[in-house]
């Protein structure tokens, strides 16, 4: 069945509006809520760009994650078109049951009320690291003094990886998420991220202690499905809110009326930060394959066909969010696409939000006059990454002369 | 107004929780979704059908009767 036809663009865009770094490519919002798009292999796939459309095929079982059933959406160098199976134990890539079977190993672990009992323990390491940024003075690059080390600490915590170990597998988590790495960087860097996890995991496993990973060595999961969930929650709580917490002061810095808001309105800081995370929308893009022939606004998808699923341009649906380019913290919109939706939607969600609950509004408090120390075109972003943020960003705070 | 859980389909991703802890909670072992107050007063209607929406899953139903 077909209606209209559908627009059709000649590849998945990526590249931000000029001087708008916050907002998604443009050629999205012309071609909601679906058009047709080449795949890396030049055949053709889906492109998704609407709210509902977007909810639609997240929570629907006939889309798979599967990554030997997806086509790449864009290329990826020395990547192969077609992926082989995800290993054991990496479940984003899996559907249920087998996905059920992991998640709800962890669900437990990752309440809204267990996230919230660490709320004091994320506000003492928010304050400890603004200590360590007054005393050093600025300019500070606000990524590794603040944004990276916040969330690094509370996911060793919870995981039990020693902090200490940072070094040795923060460089191999950035190496998934950068575009620029070669088939061969990624890897070696899951080598590396693996050989680390599955020794910590045999420690834990002789001498256990009270965290998450000594508690699944109880479990019924193999070493190597242990050492790849291992390696899933470690990679999904280091390069996540770190970008949240960076793009998301970038922002603030540049809507000074709403950085106000955050500041100063406790009553505001939780949909404040649902709302950046809508405006943001770092993850940007999803993709599914389909199991079977499904409709979708008119229209079938073919079983096998490959469908992404702009996130980005779903948050800035109109029809669901009204003047959905304006960055607006009082806004009472909840339910933004960039948790994800469906079976697979962000297992650290409540943690997440604890640690941007305290950031945002800390950091804005303790240093009322932060500014950038850069000309805002010169902040370098993160264009190609999976992840949207911003590659470093330089601030300065007190009296002028430190910095700009 | 009656509130319905699929312990099942749910993931345990806490939005009920986040948007009416008065309604829902999650237990301690699992992290599924309990619902606290099958039955809520009218003036809950919106963040009963706000939960349903937003959950993940598709695991919440409220549907009208006594």
């Amino acid at each position: 069945m077909t209606t209209a036809p559908l627009p059709e663009l000649p590849g998945m865009p990526t590249a931000r509006p000029a001087g708008h770094p916050f907002d998604p490519p443009e050629e999205l919002a012309g071609v909601r809520p679906l058009a047709r798009i080449p795949l890396a292999d030049r055949t053709p796939g889906w492109l998704v760009t609407g709210f509902a459309a977007a909810r639609a095929v997240t929570s629907d079982p006939r889309f798979s994650t599967r990554s030997e059933l997806q086509r790449l959406v864009l290329p990826r160098f020395g990547m192969p078109d077609r992926m082989p199976p995800a290993p054991p134990g990496m479940f984003l890539q899996a559907d249920p049951p087998e996905h059920t079977r992991y998640r709800r190993l962890l669900t437990g672990r990752f309440t809204v009320r267990r996230m919230r009992l660490l709320t004091e323990r994320v506000e003492r390491t928010v304050a400890d690291h603004l200590d360590a940024m007054e005393r050093a003075g600025g300019p500070a690059d606000l990524v590794t003094a603040y944004a990276q080390p916040v969330p690094a600490l509370v996911i060793c915590e919870i995981l039990g990886v020693p902090a200490e170990d940072h070094a040795r597998f923060n460089g191999a988590a950035r190496t998934f998420n950068d575009p620029a790495a070669t088939a061969e960087e990624t890897d070696r860097a899951w080598q590396e991220l693996y050989a680390y996890l599955r020794d910590l995991v045999a420690a834990k496993r002789s001498a256990p202690t009270d965290d998450i990973l000594s508690e699944l060595t109880d479990s019924d999961l193999t070493e190597e499905e242990l050492v790849n969930v291992a390696t899933l929650l470690l990679a999904a709580g280091l390069d996540t809110t770190a970008n949240m917490i960076a793009l998301g002061t970038f922002a603030l810095l540049l809507h000074p009326d709403q950085l106000a808001v955050m500041r100063d309105e406790p009553a505001a800081v939780d949909k404040g930060v649902e709302e950046l995370m809508r405006y943001l929308s770092i993850p940007h893009t999803g993709q599914r394959a389909a199991l079977e022939d499904v409709e979708l606004e008119g229209h079938t998808i073919k079983e096998g066909d490959t469908v992404a699923v702009s996130l980005a341009a779903a948050n800035r649906d109109p029809e669901r969010f009204p003047d959905p380019d304006r960055l607006d913290l009082r806004r009472d919109a909840p339910g933004h696409l960039s948790f994800g939706h469906g079976v697979h939607q962000c297992l650290g969600q409540q943690l997440a939000r604890v640690e941007m609950r305290a950031a945002f509004p800390a950091l804005l408090r303790r240093l009322p006059d932060l500014r950038l120390a850069v000309p805002p075109e010169e902040v370098p972003l993160r264009s190609e990454a999976d992840i949207y943020g911003v590659e470093a960003l330089p601030v300065t705070w007190g009296p002028e002369g430190g910095g700009r | 107004m009656r509130i319905g859980a699929d312990r099942d389909r749910c993931i345990g991703a806490g939005m009920c929780v986040l948007t009416a802890a008065d309604l829902f909670d999650q237990d301690e072992e699992e992290g599924l979704v309990r619902v606290l107050d099958g039955a809520p007063a009218a003036d809950r209607e919106r963040d009963a059908l706000r939960a349903a929406r937003l959950c993940p899953s598709g695991a919440l139903a409220v549907t009208d009767g006594a």
